[in-house]
């Protein structure tokens, strides 16, 4: 036959085992929390390239403080006690952060669905990568933007009379922080299991998040709804994290509410985890 | 290097369809062989190369990658492959460099060494000039070789490519089987891939395995299967009445058959050993005997033909559903 039109280059030269081959250095041991590592650094790198992309995820919190805050200071400003925005921002801010990490982890498996879609994710599955650092490493990378929105908005909203306990708000942080991998891991799973439908993940993501979001006490106070939603609100693990990132943030360290929020938030990484681990191994199929 | 024994997978679609995607391939593969598995669409080359990466366990039979067992042992088997799907490896948000320097890292080279890794493929496949841009910004072909860049970095001594070459203009793909093949020989890389593109497997690879439906149909060096699968055609035409004559007398040629006689085009096709020596010869006898010879041509055989012998089907319609199949791949040269 001819190669006419074909680029082809000379024939093939056969083999020569004679030859000493070239090596690359191989793999060190490999342990999880290189593994680990290796797809955190992965998945960060597009966010430090681009840090703007952090600014817009910003904006969408700092919106909701902007048009959410003075209604509430209208409506609660009784109780919020003589200076206009004093408690209610102690009240809504930490509510805000908490937000900003329920919308932004619970969003992320949508990533790993696309990866799904162009062939990334099954090239990150034939690599030697540990199945559960897939997954680790993506939950833990979420915690850098959110730090980073998080230091954000509480800087954007000190001059509006937010007061800072240092202690308290960075104990806060990081008990978002393991709520977040937790959600992280639940939106991971959730992709890989609709992966052949993916508009599900947006149908149940969005079915999911407005109930846990108002159940939780996070825009408007449960004190004053009927009583079978602060019931319901007893089952929601989200109620008690937010309840312990206000009394976090008021600088209020030791309590049982903020014992009730470590556990719920610890939990939630647990259970997360394990379900995204196990999603994880049969994402393959 | 792999060996299979009866793998098969099937696919559940609903309670009452199941696809027999692979029905029963049984290889070996030395190392340091070139196999190229052929078939048309939906034949089952890529469900056998996801078997034998690890990412799907087989329904039933067995295969050893690597010396591991792809079922028993799939971390092993990953540690020594290198794969090239058929679909994009590098992520959308990221860039090009990036993507391959944390390839190399993945697989255990340390940061200089990715590094040195990099500026070799990214100059060996053209895309130098693209190294910050973001990979959903690249064109198909150049997504395409950034695949297969990621799919060298670690160099690793068995490597699977799905269709490697799909998408690329005739430039870059020359380019990639020039760096293929030095890598190849460097690091005495054994290596599997798929290919659309036949004239690519019957000159590069040593060996071609031919799929149709979930099945090997033949498996040898695409010289053996076209000599003897396929062999020389010729076409000659004569004047009207002839045709029958001119039949009679090729159907004497050493190895003669398919004879194909269309009387109202007064034309001859027939399969021969030889083409370019029976021509002349049929010539001769054809002016012993008063028949006229109009034109004649000599066809050598391709894969395609090797694949229509065998299945009755041509690959190039049977691979035309799809942007995949090559509209340029194997061209039919006329040497008369
Ligand atoms: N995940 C799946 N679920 C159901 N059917 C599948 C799945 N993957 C592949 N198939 C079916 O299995 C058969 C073999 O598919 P495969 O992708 O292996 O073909 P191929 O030889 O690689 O074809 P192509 O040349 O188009 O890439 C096809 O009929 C396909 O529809
Ligand atoms: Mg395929």
């Amino acid at each position: 036959m001819s190669t006419a039109s074909a680029p082809a280059p000379a024939p093939a030269p056969a083999p020569s085992p004679a030859r000493t081959r070239k090596t690359l250095p191989r793999p060190a041991q490999r342990n999880l929390l290189r593994d680990t590592g290796i797809v955190m650094m992965r998945e960060l790198r597009p966010v430090l390239r681009d840090p703007f992309s952090l600014v817009f995820g910003m904006i969408q919190p700092l919106v909701f403080l902007a048009l959410f805050g003075p209604l509430l200071v209208g409506s609660l400003g009784g109780q919020a006690g003589g200076t206009i925005g004093g408690n209610v921002w102690q009240w809504f801010v930490p509510a805000i952060l908490v937000m900003t990490a329920l919308f932004g982890t619970s969003a992320t498996g949508s990533n790993l669905l696309f990866e799904f879609q162009t062939g990334a994710h099954e090239r990150m599955l034939v690599t030697p990568l540990s199945r559960p650092s897939l997954l680790i490493g993506r939950s833990l990378k979420e915690m850098v933007p959110l730090a980073g929105q998080a230091v954000i908005i509480i800087a954007v909203m000190m001059p509006f009379g937010f007061r800072l306990y240092p202690a308290g708000a960075l104990a806060g942080l990081a008990m978002l922080a393991v709520f977040g991998i937790g959600l992280g891991s639940f939106s991971y799973a959730l992709a890989i299991a609709v992966r052949k439908q993916e508009w599900m993940f947006w149908v149940v993501q969005q079915t999911l998040i407005f109930p846990l979001m108002i159940l939780s006490g996070m825009l408007l106070p449960l004190e004053t709804g009927p009583g079978w939603m602060r019931v319901a609100a007893g089952f929601n693990p989200l109620a008690y994290v937010v309840d312990a990132e206000r009394a976090l943030f008021e600088g209020e360290l030791v309590s049982s509410t903020v014992a009730l929020g470590w556990v719920a938030a610890l939990a939630t990484a647990a259970v997360g985890l394990t379900v995204g681990i196990r999603a994880m191994i049969r994402s393959g199929n | 290097m792999i060996r299979t024994r009866s793998l098969t997978k099937d696919f559940v679609v609903s309670r009452t369809q199941t696809v027999h995607a692979v029905r029963g391939i049984s290889l070996e593969i030395e190392p340091g062989e070139l196999v190229a598995v052929l078939g048309p669409n939906g034949a089952g080359k890529t469900t056998t190369m996801r078997m034998l990466t690890t990412l799907i366990p087989p329904t039933s039979g067995t295969a050893t990658v690597a010396g591991h067992d792809v079922v028993a042992e799939p971390a092993e088997v990953r540690r020594q492959i290198g794969y090239v799907g058929q679909g994009n490896g590098a992520g959308h948000t990221q860039r090009v460099r990036d993507e391959l320097y944390s390839q190399g890292v993945i697989y255990g080279l340390d940061r200089r060494a990715a590094r040195q890794r990099c500026d070799e493929l990214l100059e060996a496949l053209d895309l130098k000039e693209l190294t910050a841009r973001k990979v959903s910004d690249l064109s198909g072909g150049q997504r395409r070789r950034l695949d297969v860049a990621m799919g060298l970095v670690h160099a690793p001594s068995l490597l699977f490519l799905d269709e490697p070459s799909t998408g690329l203009d005739p430039q870059n793909r020359a380019n990639l089987w020039e760096h293929i093949l030095a890598m190849r020989t460097a690091y005495d890389m054994t290596i599997v891939l798929t290919t659309h593109y036949l004239d690519e497997a019957d000159s590069m690879a040593e060996r071609v395995v031919i799929v149709d439906h979930g099945e090997v149909i033949a498996d040898d060096t695409a010289e053996t299967l076209k000599a003897n699968l396929a062999g020389d055609r010729i076409v000659v035409t004569t004047t009207e009445d002839a045709a029958h004559r001119l039949a009679q007398l090729a159907s004497q040629l050493p190895g003669a058959r398919d004879l194909v006689t269309d009387g109202a085009a007064a034309r001859v096709e027939a399969r021969v050993s030889d083409g370019p020596g029976a021509l002349p010869e049929l010539m001769r006898a054809a002016e012993q005997s008063g028949v006229r010879i109009t034109t004649a041509q000599v066809h050598r055989p391709t894969l395609d033909d090797v694949f229509l012998t065998l299945t009755g089907r041509s690959l190039r319609e049977a691979g035309s559903d799809q942007s995949t199949a090559a509209p340029d791949s194997a061209p039919r040269k006329d040497a008369a």
